[in-house]
């Protein structure tokens, strides 16, 4: 017996992610989920070659820090399973954080989310004592501009970007003295991605404490 | 009461891998504090990635939670961004389970494991909002303990720690926990428990111990009451207890990020200068099957691709061959690696290297320790050159382009020619490694310095002088250096510095204390080391650092002469002769040499030599 290669079948799971994981890099996310799968024994299909691994594809990478309801990984499978069976078999063997939102099969050879990636969707709390009509005044006009010229720092190093391509649609949800929540659409994906946090920057929104949490990823519908 | 978790969060936006400071892994265990009667904090004095990696605590929060009426937490060294998020803050340092401050547990026990970690339990003290000395502490504060190898030689740390545990606390910590449990149902003053620790055998309270002031530095410590003994030996569990089986999964990448299973307690090389040779006497082996048996169940609980042998010399176990083939014969088809970590100086090891590395064909390491054999013999090291060659002919034959190879300067005797032989024997591996596999051989070479240890024939001997050892390092990059030949060295200041404190008695708790206020942090990590801090520590306080570092007569009296590892004086003296005149000792599962642990420990656990469970002939 040897380890399987030949992949028989693609599921795409949607899976949450909550205190503790959401502290998970994408690269803690990868050995995680291969290791949930192996104790799930689901039969994965491995790479060929000197240092075989699973062959897992995550959509895109949650932000450390960030929770959220609609992660998507493409597992891939040397055995056939019963995809209606899998989010109990899966949840049952999930760490703390993780949670299980559904299961449905791929076709083989369809184009990787990944490369499809294209917005996603964040609900965003900021503890602050700017007032509502501020926040949502703020938003407002960073809307309007047509250029947004933004500096931010990415592990030590300065980076110029134009913050507006990046931007979608923001707007004010709701808010108590306390906590206001603010949903953003931002651009996801490999040329680029929007970050909440930035977008509070640029708006010049003071707050003292921030939670993120995506709530869609949003790509083009295409079939290979 | 725990720390609200919106206030970590809050914590950990400011942080670099806040995973570490989390907790939640896969099989933490996660218990009531209602519903137990006493509660342990288990501390590594450095960060997570390491902390996690230590196998002796994973056992002792594994054995301690399986007591209903006890439970353990852990926590770890915060790096610099949370210690000042803390500081900022005002939140005490936590623990990572359930969040409690560490002032609130009844116990916070230590592992020691490397000297440079020890300001950083000054650091985990100060943040946990615990006074930094033990005669400090009131009632309500936490037991201060601590075990683990530094743990042989207390002394430098003693004002710290309420008590200390010398030996394997598999057992014994439940032992004092018990007593811990007696105090806070009889509502014992913290004088009457620490007395009482006293009589746990294995348990150390220095505040019942004088360290008078001699000459130089202190005398050996003798107790102060009726209530200490004189010499406290070492605990031993006579057979190894069976593997805890849901170990807790990081997810975060740690330095051992695989299962863990040690297969086997003791060495029977008779290393002179190796202090775990001696301190983790006698050699005790799991059986294969149980060794299996545990794979198989750890691998179904973690999910883990690798298994790594522990030992400190994997290849000496005698069902090694059996063990490797059966893991893989279970467990290979579905990608499963075997990691061996100590390997012995010989072709049975590369074949076994060879076995166990179908896929992945990373370094073989290998670990000579001298570059001759007069001083190989010195030391015992039971490897002659054309082992090495062999060794090395093997795995260059068998598709390996990588060596690593250990070699110590400083060694005891040791003169230029031994250097140059090292570096002799290094281009001699390369060449042939050239011969057989071409251009992409690279040997590493890791020339470490040697640091006598307390409990070793060698714990009275000079540490070399720095002008010998660089002159050495020199000699041997100027002879070794080029293509395929990779060396690297250690630093000579924190070789000094671990020298030290490795021999150091009670008058060095106050310069760790004093290099710590002056900032010293992370001492272990090159980056953050500033032996400055010591040095001015050291004036400080008044100590002359030449007295623990030029070593003392033979049989001179030692600031650990307390502490028993259950082999005797006499013994490390007559290897320490033997050294000198480089006269081997064969591999004591062939000879006894009276070391003295049967006779020690033989009293101690009678029922348990019966059943043969260890190998001492």
């Amino acid at each position: 017996m040897s380890m399987l290669t030949t992949v028989v079948q693609r599921v795409r799971v949607t899976f949450a992610v909550s205190w503790p994981l959401q502290y998970a890099s994408i690269l803690d996310m990868g050995r995680l989920w291969e290791r949930l799968l192996r104790r799930a024994a689901a039969p994965l299909a491995y790479t060929q070659g000197y240092n075989p691994h699973a062959r897992l594809q995550f959509a895109d990478a949650l932000p450390v820090g960030y929770t959220s309801e609609c992660e998507m990984l493409d597992i891939y499978l040397g055995e056939t399973v019963d995809v209606k069976a899998l989010p109990a078999l899966l949840q049952a063997q999930a760490p703390p954080g993780l949670g299980i939102v559904s299961a449905a099969e791929v076709e083989i050879g369809a184009k990787a989310p990944q490369s499809l990636m294209r917005a996603a969707m964040y609900q965003v709390s900021l503890r602050t004592d700017v007032h509502a009509a501020e926040i949502a005044a703020a938003l407002a006009d960073l809307l309007q501009r047509t250029s947004i010229p933004f500096v931010r720092e990415r592990r030590g190093r300065m980076q110029s970007l134009e913050l507006r391509e990046l931007i979608h649609d923001l707007g004010y949800v709701s808010g108590d003295s306390l906590w206001h929540e603010v949903q953003m659409r931002l651009r996801c994906g490999s040329n680029g991605s929007g970050r909440p946090a930035d977008v509070l920057e640029a708006a010049s929104l003071a707050y003292s404490d921030l939670r993120v949490h995506r709530t869609q990823l949003i790509w083009e519908e295409r079939s290979s | 009461m725990s720390i609200d978790r919106d206030v970590i969060r809050r914590l950990l936006t400011r942080v670099e891998r806040p995973a570490r400071y989390a907790g939640g892994e896969l099989h933490a265990i996660i218990k009531d504090w209602e519903q137990v009667e006493v509660t342990l904090a288990l501390a590594y004095p450095d960060v997570y990635e390491i902390g996690m990696s230590n196998l002796g605590l994973a056992l002792l929060y594994d054995g301690v939670n399986q007591q209903p009426w006890a439970l353990a937490e852990r926590v770890y060294a915060p790096w610099d961004d949370l210690a000042q998020a803390l500081a900022e803050e005002n939140v005490p340092l936590y623990s990572l389970e359930t969040f409690h401050p560490l002032n609130e547990f009844d116990v916070l026990g230590f592992s020691l494991q490397h000297e440079l970690t020890y300001t950083n339990i000054l650091s985990m003290l100060a943040l946990g909002r615990i006074p930094l000395r033990a005669a400090e502490r009131a009632e309500d504060d936490p037991l201060v303990i601590a075990g683990g190898s530094g743990a042989y030689n207390p002394e430098p740390l003693a004002g710290f720690f309420d008590a200390f545990f010398v030996g394997e606390g598999e057992q014994a910590l439940a032992e004092l926990l018990q007593q811990v449990r007696r105090a806070k149902a009889d509502g014992w003053d913290r004088q009457t428990l620490l007395r009482a620790l006293a009589q746990v055998p294995g348990t150390y309270v220095p505040a019942l111990y004088e360290a008078a002031p001699g000459p130089h530095g202190t005398l050996p410590p003798h107790p102060n009451c009726a209530a200490a003994p004189d010499v406290i030996t070492k605990r031993i569990v006579p057979e190894l207890p069976p593997v805890p089986t849901r170990p807790i999964v990081p997810a975060m990448r740690v330095v051992h990020d695989r299962a863990m299973v040690e297969i086997q307690r003791g060495c029977s090389r008779g290393c002179r200068f190796c202090q775990a040779g001696m301190i983790y006497r006698p050699i005790r082996e799991r059986p294969v099957h149980e060794i299996v048996s545990a794979v198989d169940q750890i691998l179904a609980n973690t999910g883990y691709d690798e298994v790594s042998f522990v030992s400190l010399s994997s290849s000496d176990h005698s069902g090694i061959g059996e063990l490797v083939a059966e893991t893989l014969e279970r467990h290979g088809a579905h990608g499963v690696g075997v990691s061996l970590p100590s390997l012995r100086t010989d072709a049975f090891s590369v074949g076994l290297a060879e076995s166990i590395q179908q896929t992945r064909k990373a370094g073989l390491t290998f670990a000579p320790e001298a570059g001759s054999q007069r001083l190989r013999d010195v030391i015992n090291k039971g490897v002659t050159e054309q082992d090495l060659i062999e060794t090395a002919t093997a795995a260059f034959g068998r598709g390996w382009n990588r060596i690593k190879l250990y070699f110590m300067l400083g060694l005891p005797t040791e003169t230029d020619e031994d250097a140059l032989e090292i570096a002799r024997l290094i281009t001699t591996i390369r060449d042939l490694g050239r011969k057989l596999r071409g251009r992409r051989v690279e040997i590493s070479v890791s020339l470490s310095t040697f640091v006598p240890k307390p409990h070793t024939p060698f714990q009275w001997e000079p540490l070399a002088s720095q002008e010998d050892v660089l002159r050495r390092q020199r000699l041997i990059r100027e002879r070794a250096g080029g293509r395929g030949i990779k060396l690297s060295w250690s630093d000579w200041d924190a070789t000094w510095l671990e020298a030290l404190i490795s021999r150091g008695d009670r008058r060095l708790d106050a310069v760790i204390q004093a290099a710590w206020e002056r900032g010293a942090r992370f001492d272990a990590w090159q980056e953050r080391f500033r032996p400055e801090l010591w040095r001015e520590a050291l004036t400080a306080c008044g100590v002359d650092p030449c007295w623990y570092i030029d070593g003392w007569q033979p049989g001179a009296p030692l600031a650990w002469s307390h502490i028993s590892a259950g082999v005797t004086e006499t013994f490390l003296l007559r290897e320490r002769q033997r050294a000198i005149e480089g006269g081997i000792s064969a591999d004591c599962r062939q000879q006894c040499h009276a070391c003295g642990i049967l006779t020690t420990l033989g009293e101690r656990y009678p029922d348990a030599h019966q059943r043969v469970a260890w190998e001492c002939p």
